[in-house]
């Protein structure tokens, strides 16, 4: 009987020296990846670049859960940026972030670089490297039609203002509109889903992405116009200068050639 | 060493997110009382049909995740015409998850109280209900406040995932603020002490009465 | 509420592939859980001095915070340490920081329900404690300890659904990015009935394991 409860215990102790092995190589695997080496150097290395995406913005990415393609400007611009850098378009893999998990998902070094409806500010200047500007976008108000908020004015502290939490349109709100009451949700889907759900009057973020979400639902509509810039930039982990000069290279690429106007063109409807 | 000056410099938030925080789980034990106690009776009820519905409810409650009970209610039923706001949302999925579990623990403080008490009281000619009411129960509740207070406890730490539908209570608040302040580090530590300051205390309440009890017995 | 449109086979797949990332973090976690929550819960047992003291102090903290606080803190305030984690192994950390607490607590509870004589039993027929602990009381403890800890692994793989706060690929997630679709409205409902179906049959599969055992070992 001992002699069994001895083969058991055996069998546990590697299992459990396995399982220890295999968290020390995966530590090992993500320090040398992370940390000292070039990320464009990585990305060469791997033939593949990794994005950052939003996958719950019409227009600028969407995931598409019948094919699991991730679609929209964002996505375009980055296939456009692996061509440049690697030469083939189809050598990206995107990776869904939302506004709160982008930066430290880049920290982290799970991906390359942040291509999603990411505003350039001071502060994130501190944390990531930008790109060129991209894409320039303006913070405005999505509104069931018909509403009575038809601009940022007719906000007061009974308006409940729906945000999504690490946007900068969040932080915006709360300086053009002190009196309203922001109610913050993890990402886009849930926000909008909120907003349509009755829990706020007004949805606040970037127009691109309000018009993403007039195009789905079109009992919804822009008001007020653009009350702030937003300039979207691509992020890059602080200090890769290369990767970023890799990146402005192929937007300036991209305008040159007339592929940059092809897809704001196949996205962006309004202007 | 902890940076204490983002617990001063955002004292509001943190105050409110305390607030909302023991307020939506006071109402919630309440509530859950309530309805664990109702599906505890049902339970063990000598009515079949009753017995199904709350083997029902507690199976299924019990089993599937809170988050999926709070979305339902926020973003689920408003599709079907019903709204609340994040803190009823909140606070009525921990009702419906939590009682489940209530009704388990009084289920078994009931099945504790000696069989002979309820025919002993059924045959001195009280009906079934004021057998319950006035006999079985009152015993049962004694038994039943441990695991009632780590329900308690269950229901603070879980009502934390309130915060991803925008009810303002104490996780909520601690994340807006390390978003504006890009302190992430000293932000959850502390905000981690002000779950301790009411799980904790009550954890050694509810061991307190666990040795008491076990002694009595 | 349209079944019919949000149950499409690409929908479904969708959703089993989130699913699977469900069960894949759990299982990881529940193994790891199991690993350090049994070695918690017998150093605590045997109360060797120090350690176990740190061990029980730190079991106490973990247990009273909640988890999404616990994962929050693994996959953003963590790099601020040095430590960088994938959403995956954010995941993993954080839920078997959080149920090996709880499982060391089941563990040592259930290794104090074996009756004390049967240790000194152990030793004094020579076995050491080491021995007499892992061929005596822990075979009767394992089995007393079963339903607990099949309880406390359905509580896991519910647990993991907090993971969407990290941007992890799970059920919920998939669930959302069903919805989120032009016209995606109609599949709310469905969408979250069918992810609770899911959890449910699992979950009460185990419980039902759970109970078998319970039957046959007492």
């Amino acid at each position: 009987m001992f002699k069994r409860k001895k083969g058991l215990f055996s069998i546990l102790l590697l299992a459990f020296m396995a399982v220890f092995m295999l968290a020390a190589c995966g530590d090992k695997d993500k320090t040398t990846g992370g940390k000292d080496k070039d990320v464009l150097q990585t990305i060469k290395d791997n033939d593949k670049i990794v994005f950052g995406v939003k996958n719950d913005s019409n227009l600028f990415g969407l995931k598409n859960p019948s094919t699991g393609d991730i679609e929209g400007f964002d996505i375009d611009i980055a296939k456009e940026i692996a061509k440049s850098i690697l030469g083939d378009a189809s050598k990206v893999e995107f990776k869904e972030v939302t506004s709160k998990t982008r930066i430290p998902m880049l920290q982290n070094g799970d991906i390359d670089a942040i291509i999603a409806t990411m505003t350039i500010s001071v502060e994130r200047k501190k944390e990531v490297d930008f790109s060129d500007v991209y894409f320039q976008a303006g913070q405005s108000l999505l509104v069931k039609k018909g509403s009575k908020i038809k601009s940022i004015d007719d906000i007061d502290n009974s308006t409940k203002v729906i945000a999504v939490k690490g946007s900068t349109s969040a932080q915006n709100i709360r300086e053009k509109a002190p009196k309203a009451q922001v109610l913050e949700f993890e990402n886009y889907a849930e926000a909008f889903t909120a907003l349509k759900a009755g829990k706020g009057d007004t949805l606040t973020t970037d127009d691109a992405i309000l018009y993403g979400m007039a195009d789905q639902d079109n009992n919804y509509e822009l008001v007020g116009g653009q009350f702030t810039d937003e300039p979207y930039g691509i992020a890059a982990k602080k200090g890769n200068t290369k990767l970023v000069e890799a990146i402005n290279k192929a937007l300036t690429e991209m305008k040159d050639s007339g592929r940059y106007d092809e897809i704001h063109k196949k996205w962006i409807k309004k202007d | 060493m902890l940076d204490f000056t983002i617990l001063t410099e955002n004292w509001d938030m943190y105050a409110e997110g305390f607030k909302v925080t023991l307020l939506c789980s006071l109402l919630a034990l309440i509530g859950s009382f309530l309805l664990g106690t109702i599906l505890a009776v049902f339970r063990i009820a000598p009515i079949k049909p009753l017995n199904w519905i709350g083997t029902i409810y507690v199976e299924f409650f019990r089993n599937i995740p809170l988050l999926i009970i709070a979305f339902t209610i926020f973003v689920g039923l408003p599709t079907l015409g019903i709204s609340f706001d994040g803190f009823q949302a909140g606070t009525i999925a921990l009702i419906i998850y939590t009682s489940a579990f209530i009704a388990e623990a009084i289920r078994a403080g009931i099945l504790a109280v000696h069989k002979g008490q309820t025919e002993a009281a059924r045959s001195s000619g009280l009906t079934y209900i004021e057998t319950m009411r006035y006999v079985i129960l009152p015993q049962a509740i004694k038994i039943v406040i441990p695991p009632l207070g780590n329900q308690f406890i269950n229901l603070v730490k879980n009502s934390s995932i309130l915060s991803v539908i925008a009810a303002g209570e104490l996780m909520y608040q601690a994340d807006l603020i390390s978003l504006r302040t890009y302190v992430v580090f000293d932000v959850y530590i502390i905000v981690a002490l002000l779950y301790l300051v009411i799980t904790l205390p009550l954890s050694y309440g509810v061991n307190y009465l666990e040795k008491r009890l076990a002694k009595s017995n | 509420m349209d079944f019919a449109g949000a149950y499409t086979p690409d929908h479904l797949k969708f959703l089993l592939e989130g699913f699977l990332v469900t069960l894949k973090v759990a299982g990881i976690a529940i193994v790891l859980s199991f690993i350090i929550g049994g070695l918690i819960g017998t150093i605590r047992y045997a109360k060797i001095p120090i350690l176990s003291q740190i061990l029980a102090i730190l079991v106490e903290l973990i247990r009273n915070v909640p988890l999404l606080l616990i994962i929050f803190f693994t996959f953003f305030a963590l790099p601020e340490v040095g430590i960088k984690l994938t959403p995956t192994m954010a995941a993993i950390t954080a839920l078997t920081i959080f149920e090996s607490a709880m499982l060391s607590e089941v563990i040592r509870s259930g290794l104090n329900s074996i009756h004390k004589g049967q240790l000194e039993a152990g030793r004094s027929s020579g076995l050491s404690y080491v021995q007499t602990l892992w061929h005596i009381v822990l075979p009767q403890a394992l089995r007393r300890m079963v339903p607990p800890i099949v309880s406390q692994f359905i509580s896991l793989l519910k647990d993991t659904s907090l993971a969407v706060v990290i941007s992890l690929s799970e059920l919920m997630h998939n669930g959302s990015v069903i919805y989120a679709q032009p016209g995606g409205d109609k599949f709310i409902m469905p969408i979250f009935i069918l992810i609770a179906g899911m959890y449910f049959v699992v979950n009460y599969a185990l419980s039902i394991i759970a109970r078998r055992l319970e039957l046959k070992t007492t």
